[in-house]
């Protein structure tokens, strides 16, 4: 079996025809704690409407990562990246960047649900007023939009005006990725979406995250090495701030390259 | 290759393993007692070979248990998923080299009642299923040492084995026309050849599955050649 071959059948690219450009990639990425060093010169592309899935252990940066792809860590003093990030090309990490568009260009959903406290309805209409004005017919479809696209609709349809903390933590968790969805943004980061979900409510994430591929560039971090091989297209290992390897995920969980993956992958690590 | 953090997988994983060399050493085991039954009646040898066959069943279900409860509980990827894998594609050439070999030990007896063929029993046929047998013993020493490098050498023997099996034939079809008395018990023996070229191709198999868990390629169909050089290309393993 040529594993670089059935890769490309699942990037839905023939083998040999060119590869669209990188949405985000990396270049040179050094980013510090003050004086600690999370990341080490990161080279990484991240493809156009895939799935990305950074896995490793605890402290080993893809956190940390993700956290830089949309200047999340501006918000701290202390924390500063160097390098390029180059989101449709332009470099993210030049001063002039305005933080507010790029946040709703890369949107991000955290590891625990963080609902606004404030209707269903209103949680999705907040961010969506911050960068539209719309009216109330188009709100009224926007939030139905995001609301379909995280497979939350049916569920949420009778109980707009009901208070987003009242729902399950599944379902919170897609309303706030119906969140992130509603500002159109083109790329989703998804920060360990599922780590406090059930199965169920896992499988639901995971599914939906399959759908949204079609329309974003979604990166995904998990300590689920299960779910990244689910999930994900491309996988990328890293492991003290560095990136040990990145490649398709059919590659990395059937034939790693390094070592060092398959120690981590086959669960003989440390 | 490092332990696994969860202990317990490094003592299931084992278990598979030595399970898949007992099978073998038994179905060695089988093999030289068919050996034995192409040279002289021994009514103990075919009784063992009996109970061998059940007792080589019985291991194939176990193990690929086994390997199905380490998929299901384990979720094993890279090596070790591949090493599951191909575990459960080698106890089933064991298998039907057993099943080949019970062929072998039963037909003997119908081949010694015509003396002018004892000539290709005694030499070619013994000779051949001598050499299935040290070529069977290559593979799973291949397996039981994991190593991608001797594989090629199977494959080698297994060319050998597929030439001595044309030998036979050809030599058979001569008695044949000279002598129509020598048909049945010729056939038979063409028989016996087929089952021996049959554990010849189980016996390379096992060794491409060695390649497949060391090296992660799939070295079906390629030469022995083109094994090598795979093997030579691929670094890390």
């Amino acid at each position: 079996m040529n594993f670089e071959a059935v890769a490309a059948v699942r990037r839905e690219v023939a083998p040999g025809e060119p590869a669209r450009p990188p949405k985000i990639a990396c270049r040179k990425l050094d980013f510090f704690y003050g004086k600690f060093q999370g990341l080490k010169n990161i080279e990484l592309d991240i493809a156009e409407r895939q799935v990305t899935a950074f896995i490793g252990p605890s402290g080993c940066g893809k956190s940390t990562l993700l956290r830089t792809l949309n200047r999340m860590y501006s918000l701290y003093p202390g924390q500063r990246a160097t390098g390029e990030i180059l989101f449709n090309g332009e470099n993210i990490l030049d001063a002039g960047v305005d933080l507010n568009m790029l946040r709703a260009k890369v949107g991000m959903v955290f590891q625990k649900p963080t609902p606004f406290p404030m209707s269903i309805y209103d949680n999705i209409a907040f961010g969506v007023s911050l960068y539209e004005n719309l009216s109330q017919r188009d709100m009224d479809e926007r939030v139905e939009w995001a609301l379909s696209k995280a497979a939350m609709w049916n569920e949420a349809k009778d109980k707009l005006r009901q208070s987003g903390m009242a729902l399950s933590g599944g379902q919170q968790q897609r309303l706030c990725i119906a969140r992130a969805v509603a500002v159109k943004p083109e790329v989703l980061l998804l920060d360990e979406p599922t780590s406090a979900l059930d199965p169920i409510s896992t499988a639901k994430i995971e599914e939906l995250i399959t759908e949204l591929k079609a329309d974003y560039t979604i990166a995904i971090v998990t300590h689920n090495m299960q779910q990244a091989a689910r999930v994900s297209d491309f996988t990328a290992y890293m492991y003290l701030g560095e990136l040990v390897e990145f490649g398709p995920t059919d590659t990395i969980f059937l034939r790693p390259k390094r070592k060092e993956t398959e120690d981590y992958i086959t669960g003989r690590f440390g | 290759m490092n332990v696994h953090t969860h202990k317990q997988f490094d003592t299931e994983m084992e278990a598979i393993r030595s399970g898949v060399l007992a099978m073998g050493g038994l179905v060695e085991a089988q093999l030289r007692r068919a050996i034995v039954l192409l040279e002289a009646d021994d009514n103990d040898a075919i009784a063992q070979v009996k109970i061998d066959e059940k007792q080589i069943n019985q291991m194939q279900i176990s193990l690929d248990q086994m390997c199905t409860q380490i998929i299901a509980r384990r979720q094993p990827t890279a090596i070790d998923l591949r090493f599951v894998l191909m575990i459960s594609k080698i106890v089933n050439e064991l298998e039907r080299v057993g099943d080949e070999t019970k062929k072998i030990a039963y037909k003997a007896a119908e081949t010694r009642t015509v003396d002018r063929l004892s000539h290709v029993r005694r030499y070619d046929v013994v000779r051949t299923t001598e050499r299935a047998h040290e070529m069977l013993q290559l593979a799973l020493d291949t397996f039981a040492r994991l190593d991608a490098g001797a594989a090629a050498g199977v494959i080698d023997r297994d060319d050998e084995i597929d030439a001595a099996f044309l030998a036979i034939m050809r030599q058979l079809i001569s008695y044949m026309m000279e002598d129509p008395r020598t048909i049945t018990p010729a056939l038979e023996i063409i028989f016996i050849a087929k089952s021996i070229e049959r554990i010849g191709d189980h016996a390379k198999n096992i060794a491409e599955a060695v390649v497949q868990v060391v090296k992660g390629i799939d070295v079906r169909h390629a030469s022995a050649d083109q094994i090598r050089a795979e093997v030579a290309n691929e670094s890390g393993g």
